[in-house]
C-alpha cells in the first residue's frame, strides 16, 4: 500500500439532478468506490453508460464535470491527498502529474491553436521542460504513437488532420509532460473497429515505453483486457468486483461481470438459403442529391423469407444509404428492387400501401422514432388503424397481443415514450414495426445505442419473433459479434460496395478478401494477447509480402 | 397540482388586469374619450387621478382607451402574424424543394431592412388607418414567425419518427398536425408573448412618431407624444403610458419565460 | 487562403444583390400601393387637370420599370433629386443630416461596445451569480422599454430635474467638439442604455458557448488557470461570435437612432425620415430607406466577413 502512486479511498461522488417540474435535487452518483494503482501499471474501468466510470477518473484530476461534485473520500496521489490542497494545489497536479485524454480528440482540441502548441503547452506551463525540450519530446512521441511526419505533424491545426490521428496526437498530449498518471477516457470509442487497433496498439506501447500509470475507462470489456493490468468492474456507482485482467476474463466471481464476458449468449442455427427470396436487390446504383459522387456502387443481395441478412460495415460503407434505397426514401440511379415476388418502385411515392405495410423498419435510436407527444397505444395502435381498420375494442385486443409479445404487457398503453426505458423504448418500436404484419423488417443498428445487456434481451426477442411471425430481417450493424449471433448471411460493405457476401459460415471462414480480413481481425476479442497476437500477425504479413 | 412561480404569478395578474382593463374600458373609464373635463396638465386629484392631459382631458380614461386600442391593435397583429407566419413556415418545411426556397429568400429580403424602416416606407405612401396598421405590423413581423416555424419544423420534420409516418404511408394532413404541430407548439406559444410583446412596442413606436393611430383617438404611444411637451416643464404626463407599455411588456415577458421554461423540461406529453 | 476568398466574394455578392433587391423593393413599395405620389402632394380635392400636370412634371407618366432605373442610377451616383415638399436637393439634406446621425451613433457605439463586452465577461465570470442575475433582470426590462420612454425618463430626470445638460440636442457645424457632445450627452446615454443590455446578454451566450467546448476542459485539465483558460483558448474562438454581437447591435442601433433624434429633436437622418413620412414626400423616404437598408446590410455583411476572416478552418485548409 505504501507505494500505490494513486490510492483512492471511499470516494463519494455527488450531482445535482433537475427532475422536470420539481426542484433540483442532490443525487449520489458514485457511492465509496476505494481502490489503489501502482506505478507503471493500468487499472481498466469497466461499465456501462451511468456506472460512474468517467466520473472517477476525473476525480484523480479533482475535477467535476457539469455539476458533478466529490462529496467525500480521499484521493491521494504520491503521497498526498489531492482534494485537500486546494484550487492551487489542482493546478500544480493538472497537466504535470495526472493528465487526461479525452474521449473525443476532436472536440478537445482548440481549433484556432496549432497541435504543437497545445501538446506541448502543459510541460512548458507547468516547467517541466523548456520549450525546445518539450518540443523535441512531443516528436518523438508523434513517432512513437506512428503519426505520419513527425516532425512537422505539430505545425498543423486539429482540423487538417484525421479522427484516429487525433486521437493518438491526444495521447501525445497527456504523455507530453511525462506524468506519473493518465486517465484514459474511452479514447477509441469514436474511433472505427479498423482503426481502433492501431490506435489502442500505440497507446498500449506508450504507456509500456514511458512506464507511466494509467487509469483506462471503457464500455468495452474486450478493448480494456488488452491495455490493463487489473480491471475494475462499476455498476451504477458501485463497485462490482475488482480483481487481474486474467481473473476478471477468465474466472469471473460475480454474476454481473460473468454476464459482460459472455455478452452474446444467443445461439441460431444458420438456415439454408430458399429458392423464392422476400427481397432481391440488384445493381442498385446510389448517390445523394447535389453530390457529385456514387455511395452504392452496383450492390446485389438476397433476403430469404424468415431469414436474416446482416449488412456489416464502418462508418461511410453505405450501409445505413442502402437501407434508405430499400424504403424508397432515395431512389437509385440504376438497379432494381424486388419485393414478395413485384418489382418495387423506385420511389416511395409509387408504392402500394400494401407494399409499405409488408416491409417496416426499426431505428437505431429509438429516443427519436417515437413522437415524444404520442402514448404507447396511439404509436402501436396507429399502423393497426392505417393498414387494417382496427378499432374499439379489436384494436385494443390487438394492442394487447402486441405488447404482450414484447414482453411488456397492457399497463404500458397509456405511457408516453419518455418514462420508457432504452429497452422498453426499443421493445415498442419492434411492436409498431410487428403491427403491420411485415413479411420484412430493416433493422438499423437497433443494438448500438443500447447497454450490452439490455441489447442481448432485444436480439433474443427480435430472433424469437422470427420464429413466430416468420418475418425477415435485414440487420444493419457495425458490430461483427451481433451479426455472429444472428445472422444467417451476411454482406461485407466497404466504401459504397458489396464486397463479401454469402451464408454466415462462408463469409466467416477464410480465405478471406484483405478488407474482410482487416475487419474481422479488427474486432477485440475477449482474451488476453489478443492485441499482440494481431499486430505480430499482420507485421509479419506486410513483412512477407 | 401545478406551482406557479412567484414572477410569473405577477406577470399573469398584471397581464390580466390590463387586458380585462382593454375588455371593459367603456365600463371603468371614468369620463368620455375625447371629453374635455379640466385645465390643461392638471396635477393628480381625486377626480382625476392621473390628472389631465395637454388639452384637459381625463388621463385615466385616456390611458384606459388607449390600453384598449394598443392592445388590440397588438393582439390582431400577433395573431396575424402568427397564422401567415406558421402557415408558410410549416409549409416551407414539409414541402421543400423550390417553395421552401421562394419562402426563405423573400423572407431572407424582407428581414434585411428594419422592420421600422419598412413600415415607414410602406406608411408613407398608405392611408395611416387602423386596419392598414395591423397589416403592416402583422405582415413585417410574420416574417420573424416564419423563420422559426420553418426551423422547428425543419429539425421535426428529419426525426425518425417523421420518417416512421411517411414509409407507413401517411398524408401531408396527418405529419403537419399529429407528428409535427404537437412538437412544434411549445417554442411556438413562447414565442407567440415575445411577438405580442413586439407589437405593443411597434404600434407604440409609429404612433409615437405620429404615423400610427390617429387622433383623437387615443393609444399609448400617442398619449405620449400629445403629452411629451409637457416633460419640459417638469410635467411627468408622458411618462405614465410609456410605463404601463413597460409594465405590460414585462408582464407578458414573465409569463413567456415561464410557458417556455415550463414546457421545455415536460416530461411527454403531457401539458 | 482560397476557399476563404472564394466565400468572401461570394457574401460581398449577396450583400450587393441583397441590396439591389432592397432598393427594388423599396421603390416598388412606394409605388405600387393605392394613390400616387401627385395624389398625396395634392390631396383628394385636386382637380384632374392639376394631378395630370404634376404626374407629367414628376415623370410619372414614365413606365415603372424606367423611373426605378433611373432613380437608382441617380441614386449610385449620389443624386436623390429634389424633396417634393421644399424643392431642396435630397443629397445636400442628407448629407448634414447623414454626418450627423453617424456622429451620434459612433459615440453611442464607443461607449456602449467595450462597456458591454466588459459587462459580459463580468457575468461569464460571475456566472449564475448576484452580477450575472442582475445583468439577466436588467435586460428583461430593456427589452419591455420602448426607447422613447428611457428617451423620456432621461429627459424628465437629468434634464429637466437636475439640469446637466439641455433638453434638446441641438448641433451645428460651429460648435467646437466639446460642446457638440455635451450636447449630445443624453441621446448617447439613451442609445447605450438601448442596446447595452441585449449585447451584454449575446456577448454573455457567445462566451458562454465557447467555454462549454470541450477543449476548454482540456485546458482546464492543463492546470492552467482561469485566466490562462479565457485569454489562451477561449479569447482565439470567440472573437468571431463577439464581432457578430456587435454588428449586429450596431444594426439595431441604426433603427434605434430614429426615436432617439424624435425624442431628442436632433438634426439627424431619423428625424428627417419620420418628418417627410408624415408629409408624404416619397423622394425623401426612398433615399432614407435605402441608406438605411444599406448601413444594416453593410453592417451584417461585416458580422458575416468577420466570422469567415477568423475560422481557422478556413485559414488553414487541409
Amino acid at each position: 500500500m505504501g507505494d500505490a502512486m494513486l490510492d483512492v479511498r471511499d470516494l463519494k461522488i455527488g450531482a445535482t439532478a433537475y427532475p422536470p417540474g420539481e426542484p433540483p435535487q442532490e443525487i449520489e452518483i458514485v457511492h465509496g468506490v476505494s481502490f489503489q494503482l501502482e506505478k507503471g501499471k493500468v487499472l481498466g474501468l469497466i461499465g456501462e453508460s451511468g456506472a460512474g466510470k468517467s466520473t472517477i477518473g476525473l476525480a484523480a484530476l479533482g475535477y467535476g464535470r457539469g455539476g458533478v461534485e466529490i462529496t467525500g473520500g480521499e484521493v491521494w496521489i504520491n503521497g498526498r491527498d489531492i482534494l485537500k490542497g486546494g484550487m492551487r494545489g489542482l493546478r500544480k497536479l493538472r497537466g504535470a502529474e495526472v493528465t487526461y485524454v479525452a474521449q473525443s480528440a476532436a472536440a478537445a482540441f482548440n481549433p484556432a491553436k496549432k497541435l504543437m502548441e497545445q501538446v506541448t503547452e502543459a510541460a512548458i506551463h507547468h516547467n517541466r521542460f523548456p520549450k525546445s525540450e518539450a518540443e523535441a519530446r512531443a516528436v518523438t512521441l508523434f513517432a512513437k504513437l506512428g503519426l505520419p511526419d513527425p516532425e512537422t505533424f505539430g505545425n498543423r491545426y486539429p482540423h487538417q488532420v484525421s479522427g484516429g490521428q487525433l486521437q493518438r496526437a491526444m495521447t501525445a498530449l497527456a504523455l507530453c509532460p511525462e506524468p506519473d498518471l493518465v486517465v484514459f477516457d474511452e479514447p477509441t470509442t469514436a474511433l472505427d473497429v479498423t482503426t481502433q487497433i492501431d490506435v489502442l496498439a500505440a497507446i498500449k506501447e506508450a504507456i509500456r515505453d514511458t512506464g507511466v500509470a494509467a487509469l483506462y475507462i471503457t464500455h468495452d470489456l474486450a478493448v480494456v483486457a488488452q491495455v490493463s493490468d487489473d480491471i475494475m468492474v462499476l455498476r451504477n456507482g458501485d463497485k462490482v468486483e475488482y480483481g487481474s485482467t486474467d481473473q476478471i476474463i477468465n474466472a469471473p466471481q460475480e454474476d454481473y461481470t460473468r454476464a459482460l464476458v459472455s455478452v452474446r449468449s444467443i445461439e441460431h442455427e444458420e438456415q439454408p438459403p430458399t429458392p423464392d427470396p422476400v427481397l432481391r436487390v440488384s445493381g442498385i446504383t446510389a448517390r445523394y442529391k447535389g453530390t457529385p459522387f456514387d455511395v452504392l456502387h452496383d450492390v446485389s443481395v438476397d433476403l430469404h423469407p424468415g431469414q436474416t441478412l446482416a449488412v456489416v460495415g464502418e462508418s461511410g460503407s453505405g450501409k445505413s444509404t442502402l437501407a434508405r434505397v430499400i424504403t424508397g426514401l432515395l431512389p437509385p440511379r440504376s438497379g432494381e428492387i424486388e419485393f414478395a415476388g413485384r418489382t418495387l418502385s423506385p420511389a416511395l411515392e409509387g408504392r402500394s400501401r400494401e407494399d409499405l405495410r409488408e416491409l417496416q423498419m426499426i431505428y437505431q435510436m429509438a429516443d427519436v422514432a417515437m413522437n415524444p407527444r404520442q402514448t404507447v397505444g396511439t404509436i402501436i395502435g396507429r399502423p393497426l388503424e392505417f393498414y387494417f381498420g382496427l378499432k374499439g375494442k379489436e384494436k385494443r385486443r390487438r394492442l394487447k397481443e402486441l405488447l404482450d409479445e414484447i414482453e411488456m404487457g397492457d399497463g404500458f398503453i397509456d405511457r408516453y415514450p419518455a418514462e420508457l426505458s432504452g429497452g422498453q423504448k426499443q421493445r415498442v418500436c419492434i411492436a409498431r414495426a410487428l403491427a403491420a404484419k411485415p413479411k420484412m423488417i430493416i433493422c438499423d443498428e437497433v443494438t448500438s445505442a443500447l447497454d450490452p445487456l439490455v441489447a442481448d434481451g432485444i436480439l433474443k426477442l427480435l430472433l424469437n419473433l422470427q420464429k413466430i411471425e416468420n418475418v425477415a430481417f435485414l440487420f444493419i450493424t457495425h458490430d461483427i459479434a451481433t451479426v455472429r449471433a444472428i445472422a444467417d448471411s451476411i454482406a461485407v460493405m466497404y466504401r459504397g460496395k458489396v464486397v463479401r457476401y454469402g451464408s454466415k459460415s462462408q463469409v466467416l471462414s477464410p480465405p478471406f478478401d484483405d478488407y474482410t480480413d482487416l475487419l474481422l481481425s479488427s474486432v477485440p476479442e475477449m482474451k488476453l494477447g489478443w492485441l499482440e497476437e494481431v499486430i505480430a500477425h499482420r507485421k509479419m504479413e506486410s513483412a512477407g509480402n | 397540482m401545478m406551482r406557479i412561480p412567484f414572477a410569473a404569478a405577477v406577470g399573469l395578474f398584471f397581464t390580466a388586469l390590463y387586458f380585462l382593463a382593454a375588455i371593459f374600458a367603456p365600463l371603468l373609464a371614468p369620463y368620455g374619450m375625447a371629453e374635455v373635463v379640466g385645465d390643461v396638465w392638471e396635477p393628480s386629484s381625486a377626480t382625476h387621478l392621473l390628472g389631465t392631459d395637454n388639452i384637459g382631458r381625463d388621463l385615466l380614461t385616456r390611458m384606459i382607451y388607449g390600453g384598449r386600442t394598443t392592445i388590440f391593435i397588438a393582439t390582431a397583429a400577433t395573431v396575424l402574424s402568427f397564422t401567415t407566419g406558421s402557415v408558410l413556415g410549416f409549409l416551407a418545411a414539409v414541402l421543400g424543394g423550390w417553395a421552401d426556397q421562394l419562402l426563405s429568400r423573400a423572407v431572407d429580403l424582407l428581414m434585411s431592412i428594419p422592420s421600422l424602416i419598412f413600415a415607414l416606407v410602406v406608411l408613407s405612401v398608405m392611408p395611416v388607418t387602423v386596419p392598414v396598421l395591423i397589416l403592416v405590423m402583422g405582415l413585417l413581423d410574420s416574417t420573424r414567425v416564419f423563420r422559426l416555424a420553418r426551423a422547428v419544423a425543419v429539425d421535426i420534420n428529419v426525426m425518425d419518427y417523421v420518417e416512421a409516418a411517411k414509409l407507413r404511408g401517411e398524408g401531408r394532413v396527418w405529419i403537419i398536425f399529429r407528428e409535427i404541430l404537437p412538437n412544434a407548439l411549445s417554442p411556438l406559444v413562447a414565442e407567440m408573448g415575445l411577438r405580442f410583446i413586439f407589437m405593443v412596442l411597434f404600434v407604440s413606436t409609429l404612433s409615437f412618431l405620429g404615423l400610427g393611430v390617429q387622433p383623437p383617438e387615443a393609444d399609448w404611444g400617442g398619449i405620449v407624444k400629445e403629452n411629451k411637451d409637457g416633460i419640459v416643464y417638469g410635467i411627468p404626463a408622458a411618462l405614465i403610458p410609456a410605463f404601463a407599455i413597460a409594465t405590460l411588456a414585462i408582464s407578458v415577458n414573465l409569463v413567456a419565460d415561464w410557458v417556455l421554461n415550463r414546457t421545455t423540461s415536460l416530461k411527454g406529453g403531457r401539458g | 487562403m482560397a476557399p476563404a476568398l472564394k466565400l468572401l466574394v461570394q457574401r460581398v455578392a449577396l450583400g450587393l444583390m441583397l441590396l439591389f433587391l432592397v432598393s427594388a423593393l423599396i421603390f416598388v413599395g412606394t409605388q405600387i400601393l393605392p394613390g400616387d405620389v401627385a395624389q398625396s402632394i395634392l390631396g383628394q380635392s385636386a382637380t384632374p387637370e392639376a394631378l395630370a400636370n404634376l404626374r407629367q412634371e414628376l415623370g410619372l407618366n414614365e413606365p415603372a420599370l424606367t423611373r426605378y432605373f433611373d432613380w437608382l442610377f441617380n441614386a449610385l451616383q449620389g443624386d436623390f433629386g429634389t424633396a417634393l415638399t421644399n424643392g431642396q436637393d435630397i443629397a445636400h439634406s442628407v448629407g448634414n443630416r447623414l454626418k450627423n446621425t453617424l456622429f451620434l451613433a459612433f459615440w453611442a457605439a464607443v461607449i456602449a461596445v467595450p462597456l458591454a463586452i466588459f459587462l459580459g465577461l463580468l457575468a461569464v465570470r460571475f456566472r449564475d451569480r448576484w452580477p450575472d442575475k442582475l445583468i439577466s433582470t436588467v435586460t428583461l426590462a430593456s427589452i419591455s422599454i420602448p426607447e422613447f420612454l428611457i428617451g423620456y425618463l432621461i429627459m424628465y430626470f437629468v434634464a429637466v430635474k437636475l439640469r446637466w445638460f439641455p433638453s434638446v440636442a441641438m448641433i451645428n457645424d460651429g460648435m467646437s467638439l466639446g460642446e457638440k457632445l455635451s450636447s449630445i450627452a443624453m441621446p448617447v446615454m439613451v442609445l447605450t442604455l438601448v442596446v447595452l443590455a441585449h449585447m451584454m446578454r449575446m456577448t454573455r451566450a457567445a462566451i458562454l458557448n465557447v467555454m462549454q467546448s470541450a477543449y476548454i476542459e482540456t485546458a482546464e485539465l492543463k492546470g492552467l488557470n482561469r485566466f490562462q483558460v479565457i485569454y489562451r483558448h477561449a479569447f482565439p474562438n470567440s472573437i468571431a461570435p463577439i464581432v457578430n454581437v456587435v454588428m449586429l447591435n450596431l444594426a439595431y442601433l441604426v433603427v434605434g437612432v430614429v426615436v432617439v433624434e424624435v425624442v431628442f429633436v436632433y438634426p439627424g437622418m431619423g428625424q428627417y425620415l419620420v418628418d417627410h413620412v408624415s408629409k408624404r414626400d416619397v423622394p425623401v423616404v426612398q433615399a432614407c430607406g435605402l441608406i438605411f437598408a444599406a448601413v444594416y446590410i453593410g453592417l451584417n455583411m461585416v458580422a458575416d466577413v468577420v466570422s469567415i476572416l477568423t475560422n481557422p478552418r478556413l485559414r488553414h485548409p487541409k
